[in-house]
């Protein structure tokens, strides 16, 4: 997997882009000020965001190739080799699977009291989204943003950006800093600040996985499934 | 009647209110802007369908701004 592949943080120049993160202003006007906390890495783009997904494809395709390769060995050597030649071939299967499942917890609710400080928070966060994406945000928790690289699944914890077609979706880990926001505060966050500077936004946040949308269809959490599946109807009108 | 509001743990808080037509209402407005900024804050206007705007001097004109903590790759 690439070296940026966790939530750690990215490597330098793996986004795959043009500009270095503070050099090109966001469309709307202002760059998102939290690139200066990543002055190394280049802002984001369609090109970028195509690269990097092939480099998951092809890091995810050399992590698991090999097991298939050494299940035919095994298959092929000997009829008593077969199970560990199944095994193999289920490490083979695993490995992308892992990497999904960790893509797949960005869109999982954080924890905190559901209280009357996060009421308040939801009732900001209502008023700065359309009835349909409130609506959508009641039932799965995670908020529908369309964007010029795709289409958003804004959550607590990280986002989702289906990309245009929808048979690819980026996982991103990102917060806001201050912990003791309610829930919807902490989204409200993540969405003013997408709408900032999209470009932005996906600069700073740290890809946590890169793949088939079907594959991390089947690692979210039940309820948000409803909303991905809107996001990649969205994304393949675009 | 304009505000200028702070998400915190609260879930938001109000910090400001004023209107153009009251100049004193304005300029403890900006004061209270500015010292939220100092604190950390970053300031914007949500345009609604997608975009939003940051701001560094309170518009006067706005009728919501909002003021965010900063967001990091988690």
């Amino acid at each position: 997997m690439p070296s940026w592949s966790s939530c750690a943080g990215r490597s330098p120049g793996d986004s795959g882009l043009s500009s270095p993160a503070e050099a090109a202003p966001a469309r709307g006007g202002a760059a998102l000020p939290e690139l200066a906390n990543v002055r190394w890495r280049t802002r984001a783009d369609d090109r970028g965001l195509r690269r990097a997904g092939r480099l998951w494809t092809l890091s995810t395709a050399a992590h698991a190739g090999p097991f298939v390769l050494a299940a035919v060995v095994l298959a092929s050597a000997s009829p008593i080799l077969l199970p560990f030649a199944a095994l193999c071939l289920v490490h083979a299967w695993g490995i992308p699977e892992l990497y999904a499942a960790r893509g797949a917890r960005v869109a999982k609710p954080v924890g905190g009291a559901r209280d009357r400080s996060e009421r308040v928070a939801l009732g900001l966060l209502g008023d700065l989204v359309d009835h349909r994406a409130r609506e959508l945000h009641a039932r799965s928790g995670l908020m529908l943003e369309p964007g010029r690289l795709g289409t958003w699944l804004v959550g607590e914890a990280g986002a989702l950006l289906v990309r245009p077609g929808g048979h690819r979706v980026h996982c991103y880990c990102v917060r806001a800093t201050d912990s003791a926001l309610p829930p919807s505060d902490r989204l409200a966050h993540l969405l003013l600040a997408l709408r900032t500077d999209e470009v932005g936004f996906a600069t700073v946040a740290n890809l946590a996985f890169s793949g088939a949308t079907w594959r991390v269809r089947r690692r979210v959490v039940r309820p948000a499934r409803e909303a991905l599946a809107v996001a990649v109807h969205e994304a393949r009108g675009r | 009647m304009s505000r200028l509001i702070r998400m915190d743990r609260t879930g938001h808080t109000t910090v400001a209110e004023w209107t153009t037509g009251d100049p004193a209402s304005a300029e403890e407005a900006i004061a209270a802007f500015r010292a939220e900024l100092d604190q950390g804050y970053f300031a914007l206007v949500n345009h609604g369908a997608g975009s939003a705007e940051q701001v560094h001097e309170l518009p006067l004109d706005a009728e919501l701004v909002i003021l965010r903590r900063p967001i990091a790759g988690g």
